[in-house]
């Protein structure tokens, strides 16, 4: 893994001074398609520093509740508040300013296939219009460096494996140190090695910037790797936490069934749950 | 297949309308704010008039070369095969020439960018834009429409000028009619009215392909086989459109100028 004291030094000068409750809220929120409600009246609260991963079958609404949090959609009933602001509430105008305080990475990455990396991971600074071109080259470098891509400044997405295109979607994310990021299935389709990759950046990510984050996610194995290890910037790689650490991880775990939520916990508390249904998710 | 109720088919139709209703309208209100994008607006300009170039100076001037033989035996019937320039210039200028290059360019880019922009779509492209704080109206709407209402406008110029020269070569070489005769009733016969009819209705076409193209880019749905469907159904709805509209546009400027 790369250097990252720059990256994280911005962030500390980038940082707003966070919202006094937490960074994000949902208030028995329910959405429908086609008929069909997708979530029903479900409540949760991201903390600040906070990492959330949401769980539940195809179709459980998990993107949703991404979606729903930058304000792509809008739910058929109940707030949302983000950073302090209800979204779900305001217009799509004024969204733009809030979005450009978080960072999303998709689950097919969605990066703009007739940009380059460079211009995919500099897009946000270009188009705010305010960061002189060295500056952007620069950050866009550090962010590339992060997640181990610089050498593919000039290529294209379609010249990246689907890894590739995962990280730099993640480089994309981060290039403005977000207050909250949100990752949309971010192993999904990977094999187990680019999987953990995958998994080592995003605790990377979580440890040296600490930003608040919603984690959507098949794969439970990834979330436990997040709430046991730590990254070790000596090491310049993920190492297992020790039992003090394991304390300090600001990870939970939140299940969804049947458009309702079912869990929403910390890995212990998970790991106790004697509810059929969650024993049995966790199996 | 499921069946819809006639309900809900109705509900679903007039979102549509409506939908379709408010970007037309963000398209047009986005060029009184910022950010605006110039260099997008510029190389649409490019892609859509450069692009579209060929094929419209070549149908312009097919069009014009088949109505001046078609007409030959009517005009020649009533002895009156000397006003050829006259009804090739008035017809060109007034409806082939706008509707025409309406069609073709329709034909070419009312797919391109419903296919385009289904694509980025369907692979969520559009949603990462709005996630990265950019407006998709203002970045990818508005400069193709701004774009196409110039290009059309302009080729539209062209299609009338080539059409024109299309009647003479075949007046001059099958029917042996005088080429200062043709050139001087061609140009005679415009008057303000016509010309203002005829550049009024390029301004309402390249709207409505812009427009249609994106709408039904935007609101691609289902992968792949979405993106066909929006595809074919922009060259459909933004070509019957632009016939629709040249009647009501035809109506009007008679109207207002006189038959």
């Amino acid at each position: 893994m790369a250097d990252s004291t720059s990256l994280a030094e911005t962030s500390t000068a980038l940082a707003a001074p966070a919202a006094a409750g937490p960074d994000i809220r949902f208030e028995d929120v329910a959405i429908t398609f086609e008929r069909e409600p997708v979530l029903d009246g479900i409540s949760f609260a991201l903390r600040h520093g906070e990492t959330k991963a949401i769980f539940g079958i195809a179709g459980a609404g998990k993107s949703t509740i991404l979606k729903l949090s930058l304000g792509l959609m809008r739910p058929d009933q109940g707030r949302i508040l983000v950073l302090g602001e209800e979204v779900s509430a305001m217009p799509e105008a004024d969204l733009f300013e809030l979005r450009r305080r978080l960072g999303i990475v998709f689950q097919e990455s969605a990066l703009f296939d007739s940009l380059t990396v460079r211009d995919n991971v500099a897009y946000r600074l270009m188009e705010e219009d305010v960061v002189p071109p060295e500056e952007i080259e620069k950050r866009v470098r550090e962010a590339l460096r992060f997640v181990e891509l610089e050498h593919t400044l000039d290529l294209l997405p379609s010249e990246l494996s689907g890894g590739m295109r995962r990280r730099v979607a993640i480089a994309r994310a981060m290039i403005n140190q977000p207050e909250i990021l949100l990752y949309d299935s971010p192993t999904g389709g990977l094999d187990p090695v680019t999987s953990t990759t995958i998994v080592e950046l995003l605790v990377k990510q979580r440890d040296v910037f600490h930003t608040s984050s919603l984690l959507v996610t098949h794969r439970l194995q990834d979330a436990f790797t997040m709430a046991s290890h730590v990254f070790d910037p000596q090491q310049n790689c993920m190492v297992r936490a020790t039992p003090e650490q394991r304390q300090q991880i600001k990870m939970t775990f939140l299940i969804l069934h049947e458009g309702q939520v079912i869990f929403d916990g910390t890995l212990t508390e998970l790991k106790g749950s004697r509810d059929e249904y969650i024993r049995e998710y966790i199996s | 297949m499921d069946l819809v109720s006639p309900a809900d088919f109705v509900k679903e139709r007039l979102e549509s309308v409506q939908a379709y209703a408010l970007l037309s309208w963000q398209s047009i209100t986005n060029l009184f704010s910022t950010p605006r994008y110039l260099a997008d607006t510029l190389v649409q300009a490019d892609l859509i008039g450069v692009g579209s170039l060929p094929i419209t100076l070549m149908a312009g001037f097919f069009i014009g070369a088949a109505f001046a033989l078609q007409s030959s035996s009517t005009m020649a019937r009533f002895g009156s095969l000397s006003l050829m320039g006259q009804l090739v210039s008035l017809s060109m200028v007034k409806e082939l020439g706008p509707v025409l290059t309406g069609l073709m360019v329709s034909g070419r880019n009312a797919s391109g960018m419903a296919s385009e922009l289904g694509s980025m779509q369907v692979t969520e492209q559009i949603d990462a834009m709005r996630a990265l704080g950019t407006d998709p109206t203002r970045k990818l709407v508005t400069p193709r429409v701004v774009a196409t209402i110039g290009m059309v406008f302009i080729l539209t110029i062209l299609a009338d000028f080539v059409g024109i020269v299309g009647g003479l070569a075949v007046s001059r070489a099958l029917l042996g009619l005088d080429a200062h005769e043709y050139w001087s009733k061609a140009w005679q016969a415009l008057v303000a009215g016509d010309i203002v009819m005829g550049l009024t209705k390029p301004i309402f076409f390249g709207f409505i392909l812009a427009t249609v193209g994106c709408y039904f880019g935007l609101s691609t749905k289902g992968g792949t086989q979405g993106v066909g469907r929006s595809t074919t159904q922009a060259v459909v709805v933004s070509s019957v459109l632009i016939l629709v509209a040249d009647l009501f546009i035809t109506r009007v400027m008679m109207l207002i100028f006189g038959s």
